[in-house]
């Protein structure tokens, strides 16, 4: 009976590490691809993390629809409930975790999603020498990609991270502009 | 609790990542253009190489109460019921052995082929939608103490042969 109650519980820890373990997997190999190479090395930060915002980017594109399949929520007349729907829904759903909102600047088109740890990595060891910066490209780009989809240009970045040292870690969003005709950001 | 379709998203833009050659970088003339750390591995390797590190990963983070299996089969059906239900909502659709260490597992609609496609059209784009979960098959086996070799191999888009070969020392 308990063995039975247990394996459902394994079952779903499992599948809540597999993203994680298989995002740090990717960062590792990722760093090894580049080890050897000496001029690469001393960028390689800079080179992982343009790979990962690309990369973020193509999965908030495609993750955009399964979340307006499921979350059955409307549209966002103003920046203030897309804070909320991305905090307490989309985070909710895909993290399992609810950022809390604070900082919005006075125009109202900043704010800050505040989380206690990084959610990508919360049993990952980094590779050494190398920052959180690859981790948090990822989330970001997931942002912005997702939001462009629903016709908003956002810049998304980590301004703390507890990977850092920080105390918690914290993504700045801002937001830049609608988008009118369906065109990706920067095509007029 | 980190929701199944992030993994689906992300092993699409892992198989794109490890896969295309590295065109942007350009260090100059005398040094080898990236990838470097590969040496002689092919992208297929590279992806099931990083499938098996994330197999072990689970596997090593199960509780040993759980693994405690009587016999080799029971091994196999726990990868078909347990892991794949923990990796893709589902369970593997039949499991085959000739009983000497060689195991047919099949999959009639494998979650990471759907997308890809369906029928013989992008067939010989299976392979790499296959590597990383070879790997993954490979590494939570070793965990338990079982060397093994995994191939797969598909028909027709989306089902998927998987077989493994138990090493017997």
């Amino acid at each position: 009976m308990s063995r039975q109650a247990n394996r459902g519980t394994e079952s779903k820890k499992m599948s809540s590490e597999l993203f994680t373990l298989t995002y740090g997997a990717l960062v590792t190999q990722l760093c090894k691809d580049y080890e050897n190479d000496e001029d690469v090395n001393k960028q390689l930060d800079k080179i992982l993390c343009s790979h990962f915002l690309p990369r973020g980017y193509n999965i908030g594109v495609r993750l955009i629809e399964d979340f307006l399949a499921r979350s059955n929520v409307g549209k966002c007349h103003d920046f203030r409930e897309t804070a909320d729907v991305i905090a307490k829904v989309a985070f909710k759903m895909y993290l399992g975790i609810t950022p809390s909102i604070t900082n919005w600047s006075p125009a109202g088109d900043e704010f800050s999603l505040i989380l206690e740890n990084n959610p990508l990595v919360d049993f990952v060891e980094l590779p050494d020498n190398h920052s959180s910066l690859i981790y948090s490209n990822l989330l970001c780009g997931v942002l912005r990609g997702a939001l462009e989809m629903v016709q908003m240009a956002v810049e998304a970045k980590f301004v703390q991270d507890t990977l850092k040292g920080d105390g918690v870690t914290e993504i700045r969003m801002r937001f830049i502009r609608r988008i009118e005709d369906n065109l990706p950001v920067g095509e007029e | 609790m980190v929701d199944a379709v992030l993994f689906e998203l992300l092993h699409t833009e892992m198989v794109a990542e490890l896969w295309a050659p590295d065109s942007d970088l350009d260090p100059g003339p005398g040094v080898s253009a990236g990838r470097g750390g590969r040496g002689q591995r092919t992208s297929l390797q590279v992806l099931e190489g990083v499938g098996f590190r994330v197999g072990q990963a689970l596997g090593e983070r199960l509780p040993r109460e759980m693994l405690a299996f009587r016999e080799e089969l029971d091994v196999l059906k726990f990868l078909c019921k347990d892991l794949w239900g923990a990796v893709f909502q589902k369970q593997m659709d039949s499991l085959r052995t000739n009983h000497q260490g060689t195991y047919i597992l099949q999959d009639s609609s494998f979650p990471l082929l759907v997308h890809v496609g369906s029928g013989l059209q992008y067939l010989e784009e299976a392979p790499k939608f296959l590597a990383f979960t070879c790997g993954l098959l490979r590494g939570t086996l070793s965990t338990l103490g079982i060397k093994s070799l995994v191939s797969a191999s598909v028909a027709a888009l989306p089902a998927c042969k998987f077989q493994v070969v138990i090493e017997r020392s």
